[in-house]
Order: C-alpha cells, then structure tokens, then sequence
C-alpha cells in the first residue's frame, strides 16, 4: 500500500439529492462506485489525497429499465448484470460480449457502467459497444439533468463533457426497430491474454446492408485513440455504397486517418494498427 | 491414492503463510532504495514533517558483522555503503509499529545519489563499455572441449550458424516474499520466512551477525510458491529484516508488496548462444560449436552454477564426437539474476532444439529424421564425456508423442485448412535432457542428511531441511517413510523445516529433494527398522500393530533415537572440477515435448492448442503430484515462450504490475498429456529421477518449431509477442 | 477515535462484527488484521489474481478492491465459511482428491470462485465455462488442469 490511509477520507450522503447537492460544492469531491479503478490507483500510491463520495447505495442510479423504444442502463450497474440481462443479450449483443471479456466475474460483479465511461480509459471494453449503438450519456446535477451523445462525450485523453457536480446518471441505449436485409455485428477484443486483460486493439462494428449495399454502418475502436472513437471518416466512405473488394481497401486504407494508436507498455502503434486493418477488413468481407 | 498431507489446511484457508503472522509488539518494515541503476550514494535524508524517532532505522553502519550475503562470491551487499550497482539497491530500512507510517514515510526520505551510467546489455557487458567485474566483467567461465573440433569443418558437408536469445522471466509465485524476524544479542536471531533454502539463510544470517551458528534459528513458513525465487532471493531479505529486530529489540516484519517484489527480485538470466554445426550429408552432426554467454545481473549470486548448467545441457541429448561449448556469465547494472526453475538449461536448451529444427530445413531433412540420426543411446558420451550407462529410447518417446497428440491425422487436415483459414496451424517438438541433483560434485560438497526419528508415541518424525512449497515433498516423504517401515501414513510426522532441530537436506532445488533427499529419508528410516530388528524388537516380517508396539517398547525403554540417511555419490559417476569432465549427473530425465500450436494471421497471437510431454523419469512416486509438476512446468513455459516479457528501461522494470506482466490464465491453457514411462530404476528411492525442472525445458522450443510448421517463418528469440510476429511476417512476406 | 475514522457494522460469517478503522481501508485488510481470518490472501493488491476473492452479499468480489465503508451492513463469507462441523465442503474435497491445490496461495480464492461457478449453473458446465470461469483467478503452480478436473468433479457429487 503506497497511499496513507489516514489521509484519505469515504463520505456518503443519504439520498441521490444530497449526493448531488455534496459534489457540486467543489472540485475536491469524487464519487466512488465499484472501486474497480480507483482502488488499483490507491494501492499504487497514485490517487490524490481527499475525499470520496461513495454512491453505490443510490437506487436512483441503479438498474435495468426497459422502455418501448430505449433500454435504459442506470449508472451503477455491473457488468455482471449487463451480462445477464436477456435484452442486452438479445438485442445489444456488442455490449453482451464486451461484458463478457470486461476483467474478469470478480471484476465484473463490481465494476459499473457509469465508472467504466468516467474513468475515460481509451482500453476500456465496453464503449466500443456504446458507441456503435449511438449510446446517449444522461448526467444528473443538482442544477440540471442533460443527455450527451456518448460520441461526442470523450474530448481528448481523459477529457470529458463532465463537469464539476456532474454525475452519470444512466446510458440509454436506442432499440433498433425492424429492418429488412442483413445485420451483421462483430466485436473482438485483442488482449494481452484471453482473460483478466486489457486490450491492445478492441473493435467493434455494427453494419446494415441491403442487397449487399450499406444502410448503416458504425465502426468503433478502443486503445486505438486517446479515448474510444468512431471510425468516422471511413464509416462515411462505406455509408451507402455497394460492398466490393476494392471498397473494402479503400475503408482499410481510410481507417488510418481516424485513428491514433501509440507505443505503449503493453503494444505498439503499428501491431495495432495493423491488427485493427486486419480486424475491418475480416469484419467487412464477412458481409459479401 | 496418498491424498496431499497439508492439503486439509490448504484447501479451508487454515494454512499459515508469513504474512498470516503476527508477533505482540510487531514492527512494520519496508526498504528504502537507490533511484539509479548505477552509482555513488551520497545522503539519505529523512525530512522534517515525520517523528522519526518513532522509527527504527537501519544503514550499513549498524551491521555488526559482515556487509555480504554468503554465496559464492560474497559481494552482494545487504545495505548499500558507497557503491550502487543496480536499481532499487537497498540502502536503508525502516520499521514502525503502524504499518500505515510507512507509506508516510517514504514520502519524507530523499535518497540522494551521484548518478553513474549503466551498462545493461550482454554486449555492452562483453564490450567492457564500463567496468563492473574485475577487468573483463566476466563472473564466470567454463569451456567444455570434446574431440577436435577444428579438425572437423574441412571435413562438413555442411556448417550452419544460428542465433538464439532469451531474456527475463519473473517468478511470479503468487504469494510474495515475506519474513518475520525477532533478534537480540542474547539470544540471537530467530526468523521465519517463505523461503526454498533454511540452511542458505542460516549460512548467510551468521557472518551478518557474526554469531555462532547455533544463535541463529530459520524457520519456514508455508511457502506460497517459489520456482527458485525463493532460493538465494530470501537471505537479502531476511538479513534485512534480522537487522532490524535486532536494533529494535522488537519482531519485526517484512512482506513485499506484489510491484515491490517484481521489481526487487532476482529473475531467470537473460541468455544469448551461438551456434554453429557441421554436418555429413547424411545427416550425422559432426560438430556443435556453441558459445552460451548469460546476464548476471549486477552481483554473482548463483551465476557460474546457472551457467554450469546451461553449459552442460548446451549439446542437448545427442551424442557428438566434437563438442565446444564456450559459456560466460557478464555483469551488467540488471538486479541479479537469479535461480529460477530449470536453471540455465531452458535457455540453452531453446537455442539447441532451435536451431536443429533450422538446420534440418537447411538441409533438407525431417527434423525428427535428423534428431533419431544423433540421439544418445546408452553406450552414449555426453558433451561431457559421460557415458550414458542406462536405456535411452527416444524412438520410444517420439512415437509416444506423436501418437498421442494425434499428428498424423491432424497433420493432413491442418495442411488442407491452413490453406483457406486465417488460422495456422502447426506441430513443433523438442527432445531434451535433465540431469537431476546439484551439477557435477556439488552433492559431494552438500552432504546432504535427513533423519528419522522414533518417539514415545509410536510415531516417526521426519527431519529434513527440504521445504513444501507446493511440489509434494510432505506427501512425498510421508510416502517413502510409510512405505518402508510398512506404515500408515498418519504414523508419519513431518517435522517443519527449522534449523535448530532438522539437519542440513540441502536446499529445495535442482529437481533433488525426490531423488536424493528422499532416498535419504528412506534411508534413515530403514534405519529404525533395522535397529529394531537388530535389538531383537521385531522380526524382519512384521505388521504395522507390531512395528508401533515395537517402537514405543524401545523408546521407554531407551528414550528417542534418530537415524541419518547421509548422501553417498554413486560408485562409477565421478566429475572432474579442474578439467569439467565426467558424470555431471548421476542421472537424467529425457524427455520428449510436442506442442500443436495456432497462429492467428490476423491478430499475429499464437495460441497453444494441444500439448504432449513424455518423459522418463525412472519411477514415478506419486502420479498425480507428479504430473501436477509436469503441467505446471509447462504452463510456466508456455508463459516463457508466448506471454512473459520484463519491460526494462535503464536497468529498472517497468511493467512490474500483474496487470502489465502476463502470465497464463486458466483461458490461456491447452489440454495437456502427461505420459512417464519408467525405464532406469538406478537411482533415487524406488528409482525416482528428479522431475521438477523438467517441463522447464522442452515447451519453448516446441512451440517456436511449430510456429515455423505453421507459417514458416523461423523466430530465434523467446518470449515471441504478438508484436514481434507481426514484424517478423512482415519482412518475410515482404510487406 | 481519529477524524477519518468510521464505525462500520458488517457481517462476517455469519458473525456480527463492529470496528472502528478507517473508511478507505481495504475490507481484505480488516479481514485478514482487524478480525483476525487470515484464510483470504493477498497476491497482487490489483484485482489481478483473485486470492483475495470472497463473498459480499452472495457476490463473488476481490476484496482488495473493496474499501471497508461500502462493507457496511453487507454479508461477507471467506473460506473459512465453507467447511461444515464436521466434514469438509465437496469442492473442498473434491481439490484435495484431484490435486487442485498445491503451494495453496491460490486455493482459497479459487474455491470460492469454483463454488460461484458451480451455483450459477444449473445442469453441467463445459469444459470452456470451467476454463473462462476461472480465469480471474491466476495459478502459477498447477497449470489449471487438475483445477479444471477437481471443479468437474466436484459438479458430480
């Protein structure tokens, strides 16, 4: 244990109003979940001295709420329980094996959805799958409660659309309505091993096609960037064209302006890259 | 089946390791270390903002007797006094009764250094870039000159070179080290430990101390794995801890935290050999021409054994006229390297089988075809000129191999497959050898005794300074004890490895505590019995009713008695130390590995998916502890080989987390068969052959050669990432 | 008591407890000094291993992730909870009979996981749901298989 202790200080307040009305009287105040990030930090003598608010008794945040077009994934819930859920299986089968390949059960019993996106690492499993289902990020404040496109959420490493007395409150994911022609959804994580890993290259993709010609198509990528990004550029140039061989090498090389991986202790940009052109291009052969 | 002694309290959490202890009036401890992998320690300053007089504080000043671990060489330092010779030196410690104020207190302690520049690399170690060792950086060397090897290339059909490297691999026993340390001059010191080697504490406390031998006490604790980091490693450590019982005049204890240990512990040497063969046409290896050369690290430790070792096994199982075999052990600014399963043999033995894959392609051969026309048989002469005197079948082990992994069958589908799919796949195998028992006279020197003792109520205790660290020595012994006098194995008793009542077994290493120390064990208990009989208390046929009766009669009648089990060297295998020839070993498991791996040529993973080991081991003791060590052997290979790699920047690990080190995960294992054939019953209890190191050896190569099976793409370099796959295709493939 | 300090009521075991620590302490660390089970072990302090595995409220959680403070009023059972009066627990022995403990360190946190494993089934598990089941908790000594084996066994009975 590299921290100490006795300068470190765990708060809760009783309901979801006071925990919100807490953070918003300063900066110094950071809301704990499952502890599955902040707790590694504290063990390494790398979490700032100060005061915790923990928020994981708040049923506001807590739970699975099915709705006719939305599923709605409250803040506070597991990965575990995103595993099991049989809408999350059925119909955001992404989230389903990101779930699956986050950590491992112990992990996965703790670690929340909400911390998962606040903690912002450009590795973490799960928003790839967000991202790909247009995730809508709501943020509850003492003031103001607003929803943010998980897209436009990340800023830059670490850098989020979360300010002071902001919490994530929930993710909402949009049901698809039904659709004639062929939907195809890939997801691969390329860890350092098969369990408990992080990855080096996460992609996930979603696609649908009409007589072989794309109606939607989003292709997110995790540890590629600073945080988890869309393959914009390359979606736009697949967007309603007819896949061909020839397509598909133009979206690889068009892949390598959206994204941004770097040597790191775990891999290197150009494995990664490689990996990730690799991974599009098995995805989009696929659909022929 | 002999379920595992300990294994109740193992399984219910009952078990108590070093950190489960705790002493009334404990002290904390924890080290205070170098910033720089080479220099001059100028200062350590304790800042205002602390009560440093809550702590206790120790420096090189306050040793009362000697500044150096006991080992070969003593120049390992327990603290720091000017010079700093690699990253994390200690050159201070600290103790406090809240282990809290330690965290604290490191955030007040500057370590002031005038830095030195490093030397890390092989070649910059050999290239004398600067000088740590001596006047060539040299720790160690050995040549091993058979025939006339100069003689021989005029004479090649063919000569072909090859390059192999390994680097570090960390221990990563799941349970850290940790020590528990009382001292006073009166009594003088008593420590308790996770640790392989009680007798290598003791030796190294008493000089620290300067006490006589039988002041100083060690004592194991349950050890949570140890895989040779837990062999010379320890005494670091519980000198550490000793020293500041002893200026406290309180227990104080000392248990590393997961990063503080990967990155303050010895690690597997990082290798690099050259080799160079002459061939006939048909097949016949003429010569092996090998320089085998190891990174030391920054102090001696074990290194010339690693080395010895390494060199020793450098020719593989193959019965060459003309073998040179060039080693060298180099200083560098690393932390030292240290003992780690298989001991310098799973380094030179991944160039070996490397390269006779390689060579075999070059020439156009089957690589097994090429193996069969070189193997040692009995009649053989190693690379040492000792002659194999017992039966070598490796036709034998081969087609057992290839039987059981299913190649011939698989093989076809796989060369179709590998044609559409992204996934390749391939078979690789490695044959290899492993000499049981500490190299060459080293048994001679340890004298190795174990005791058995009878007791009033009817039970027999076993001393013996072996510790269980997982491998099944409790279980093993109580076997071999009970099974010579006729027993139940509740009749047995083994006794905790302490130095104040077990005699020195030797350490718990070198695939010997079966072998020899158990023979020993055997022995001494075959002792009992014969006195009994002798005494006239029993008759040469008895029950075990009898036997117990027998021995409480005695034991009132005269009190408890001990007998010894003392090691006697083989007659016929003698080993020349000045000329480093002869019987290196007594004895050798030979083995035969076969691994059928998967390459993704999307992802550049390759995954182990089938995974055979054959071996013969003379007898096997105990079938499911025994192929519990063979599997775990191979996992921890298969780590060796395709996950482990220790990031260094400047002599410093820096991916010293579990997260960042990989190791295999219960996703990551193939199925693997274990097949023991039991030919050559010389030696050992029963005939058991030492088989821990074993699995060390064979799985690297094997996977390396079934890469190249697969993809044709031949890597000389362990471990293989992803990463370095990936670039090695590429140039291949000439992307 | 100190500034940072809180009272925290839990149960452990089936037992009451009340202590008074700080609130950011790791709930492994109150196990194993505070209360005095030292059957949960420490192998990394990273989540990584799993030797600090238990459970929290029928959760199998690492509970050197766990800060004490959210333990409060929470079900926590360690090893020690799974022996029975008089005989041991069938993954217990099922271990013990197939050789899926060795230096031990693991074994506590892998039992916990195999019977988390084992209850969420319902009917056999495959070879594939042992494998990935387990794979928050590391061996360095077994090499998994006799693991793998001591689980589908203890499945049978």
């Amino acid at each position: 244990m590299k921290s100490y202790i006795p300068h470190f200080l765990m708060l809760k307040e009783k309901s979801f109003n006071q925990t919100l009305e807490k953070l918003s009287t300063g900066p110094g105040i950071i809301p704990f979940a499952g502890g599955t990030d902040l707790m590694v930090l504290f063990e390494a003598g790398k979490l700032a001295e100060g005061t915790f608010l923990d928020i994981s008794h708040l049923k506001e945040l807590a739970g699975i709420y099915e709705h006719k077009d939305f599923l709605e994934i409250r803040a506070l819930t597991t990965y575990s329980e995103i595993k099991n859920h049989p809408i999350v299986r059925r119909e955001f089968p992404l989230l389903y094996e990101a779930a699956k390949v986050v950590g491992a059960r112990a992990i996965q019993n703790r670690a929340t959805i909400g911390g998962n996106i606040a903690n912002a690492s450009p590795a973490a499993d799960g928003p790839p799958a967000l991202l790909c289902y247009d995730a809508i990020i709501e943020i509850a404040a003492a003031k103001k409660n607003r929803k943010v496109p998980y897209c436009d959420f990340h800023k830059n490493y670490k850098v989020m659309d979360l300010k002071m007395g902001e919490l994530i409150k929930a993710v909402w994911l949009r049901r698809s309505k039904s659709f004639t022609g062929v939907k195809k959804e890939f997801y691969h994580k390329v860890g350092t091993r098969k369990a408990q890993a992080i990855s080096k290259v996460c992609f996930a993709a979603k696609v649908q096609l009409s007589q072989g010609q794309v109606q939607e198509i989003r292709l997110a990528y995790g540890s590629m960037a600073p945080y988890p990004v869309r393959a914009k550029s390359t979606e736009r140039i697949l967007q309603g064209e007819k896949l061909s061989s020839n397509l598909i090498q133009l979206a690889i090389t068009q892949l390598q302006k959206d994204l941004s991986p770097i040597d790191d202790i775990r891999s290197t940009a150009k494995y990664r890259m490689q990996v990730a052109c690799n991974l599009l291009k098995q995805f989009l052969e696929g659909c022929l | 089946m002999r379920l595992r002694t300990e294994g109740a309290q193992k399984v219910t959490g009952h078990a108590r390791y070093i950190d489960d202890f705790s002493l009334p009036d404990m002290l904390y401890a924890s080290t205070i270390r170098s910033p720089v992998s080479r220099g001059i320690l100028i200062d350590i300053i304790f800042k205002e903002g602390i009560n440093w007089d809550e702590f206790t504080i120790v420096t090189a000043k306050d040793i009362p007797g000697k500044n150096h671990i006991a080992m070969i060489e003593n120049d390992w330092p327990f603290l720091v006094e000017k010079n700093i010779n690699h990253y994390g030196e200690a050159v201070g410690l600290i103790a406090h009764p809240d282990k809290n104020m330690l965290a604290r207190a490191h955030q007040f302690i500057e370590v002031k250094v005038e830095a030195l520049p490093g030397i890390y690399q092989i070649e910059e170690s050999l290239g004398c870039k600067q000088l740590l060792w001596k006047d060539d950086n040299i720790f160690k060397s050995y040549l091993i000159d058979k025939g006339n090897i100069d003689d021989v290339w005029s004479k090649a059909d063919f000569i072909i070179e090859g390059e192999y490297s390994t680097e570090a691999q960390e221990h990563m026993y799941i349970e850290t080290n940790g020590m528990v340390a009382v001292a006073d001059k009166q009594n003088g010191v008593t420590v308790w430990g996770s640790l392989q080697c009680p007798y290598y504490v003791h030796g190294a406390l008493v000089p620290l101390f300067g006490l006589p031998q039988e002041k100083v006490r060690i004592i194991q604790a349950e050890t949570g794995g140890g895989f040779g980091g837990k062999e010379d490693f320890p005494s670091l450590l519980a000198g550490h801890t000793a020293l500041l019982a002893w200026k406290s005049g309180r227990p104080v204890k000392m248990i590393y935290s997961r990063t503080e240990d990967m990155q303050n512990s010895t690690k597997r040497h990082p290798s690099r050999s050259r080799h160079v063969w002459a061939l006939s046409k048909e097949g016949k290896i003429l010569a092996m021409d090998i320089e085998f050369i190891l990174n030391g690290g920054a102090y001696y430790t074990l290194s010339s054994v690693v080395l010895s070792r390494g060199a020793i096994h450098a020719a593989g199982p193959y019965a060459i006229d003309n073998v040179r075999v060039d080693a060298k052990a180099v200083a560098t600014n690393h932390f030292p390297f240290g003992a780690f399963r298989g001991f310098g043999a799973p380094q030179s033995i991944f160039a070996t089988e490397r390269h006779m894959d390689y060579v075999a392609k070059v020439i156009g051969m089957d690589p097994i075809e090429l193996r069969l026309k070189n193997f040692i048989k009995k009649g053989s002469q190693t690379s040492t000129g000792q002659v194999i005197s017992e039966r070598v079948d490796f036709k034998d082990l081969i087609s057992s191999a290839q039987k059981s992994i299913g190649l011939e069958k698989k093989q076809k589908q796989f060369e179709r497959d590998n044609q559409t799919s992204h996934i390749k796949r391939g078979f690789g195998l490695a044959a290899f050898f492993h000499g049981a028992g500490f190299t060459g006279s080293g048994e001679v020197y340890l004298a190795s005794v174990a005791k058995a003792r009878a007791t009033a109520d009817g039970k027999i205790h076993i001393l013996a300074s072996s510790v269980e660290m997982g491998q099944g020595k409790n279980t093993i012994f109580t076997g071999l004890a009970a099974q010579a006098l006729g027993l139940r194995d509740d009749d047995i008793v083994i006794k905790t490895p302490d130095t104040k009542y077990v005699p020195d077994s030797g350490p718990t290493v070198a695939s010997r505590t079966s072998m020899i120390v158990g023979k020993l064990v055997e022995t001494a208990c075959l002792g009992i019995r014969d006195t009994l009989i002798a005494q006239g208390y029993i008759k040469k046929k008895y029950q075990r009713a009898e036997f117990i009766r027998a021995l409480k009669k005695f034991v009132s009648k005269n009190g408890p008695f001990e007998c010894i089990g003392q090691y006697q060297q083989p007659q016929n295998v003698h080993w020349d130390d000045q000329k480093y020839q002869g019987a290196a070993y007594a004895t050798y498991g030979w083995a035969v590995y076969m691994a059928q791996v998967a390459v993704n040529s999307l992802t550049y993973e390759t995954t182990v998916e089938d995974f055979v080991a054959v071996q013969e081991v003379g007898k096997v003791l105990h079938p499911l502890l025994a192929e519990g060590q063979i599997e775990g052997g191979v996992v921890q290979a298969i780590g060796y080989a395709l996950y482990e790699k220790v990031i260094y920047e400047q002599g410093r690990m820096i991916n010293n987390q579990m997260t960042n080190y990989i190791i295999p995960t219960s996703a990551d294992v193939p199925n693997i068969k274990v097949i023991f054939k039991e030919w050559n019953k010389k030696y050992g209890p029963g005939g058991a052959k030492g088989i821990g190191e074993l699995p060390m050896d064979g799985p690297a190569p094997a996977i390396l050669n079934a890469i190249s099976d697969a993809i044709g793409v031949d890597i000389n370099h362990i471990p293989l990432m992803p990463e370095d796959l990936f670039l090695k295709m590429e140039s291949t493939n000439g992307n | 008591m100190e500034t940072n300090q809180v009272n925290i009521s839990l149960n452990v075991n089936g037992k009451k407890i009340q202590i008074t620590t700080y609130g950011m302490k790791r709930l492994l660390d109150v196990l194993r000094e505070d209360i005095g089970l030292t059957g949960t072990k420490e192998g990394c302090g990273e989540g990584e291993c799993g030797a600090c595995s238990i459970f929290m409220d029928g959760q199998l959680v690492n509970s050197c992730l766990i800060p004490v403070f959210q333990a409060e009023g929470k079900k926590i059972e360690t090893i020690e909870n799974l022996e029975g009066k008089t005989e041991l627990h069938k993954i217990q022995k099922s271990f013990l009979q197939h050789g899926g403990a060795q230096c031990g360190i693991c074994t506590p946190g892998m039992i916990l996981a195999t019977k988390e494993l084992l209850a969420k089934k319902s009917g056999k598990l495959t070879a594939k749901e042992i494998e990935e089941g387990l794979g928050g908790n590391l061996c360095r000594c077994t090499g998994y298989l006799k693991i793998f084996e001591s689980v589908k066994q203890a499945e049978g009975k």
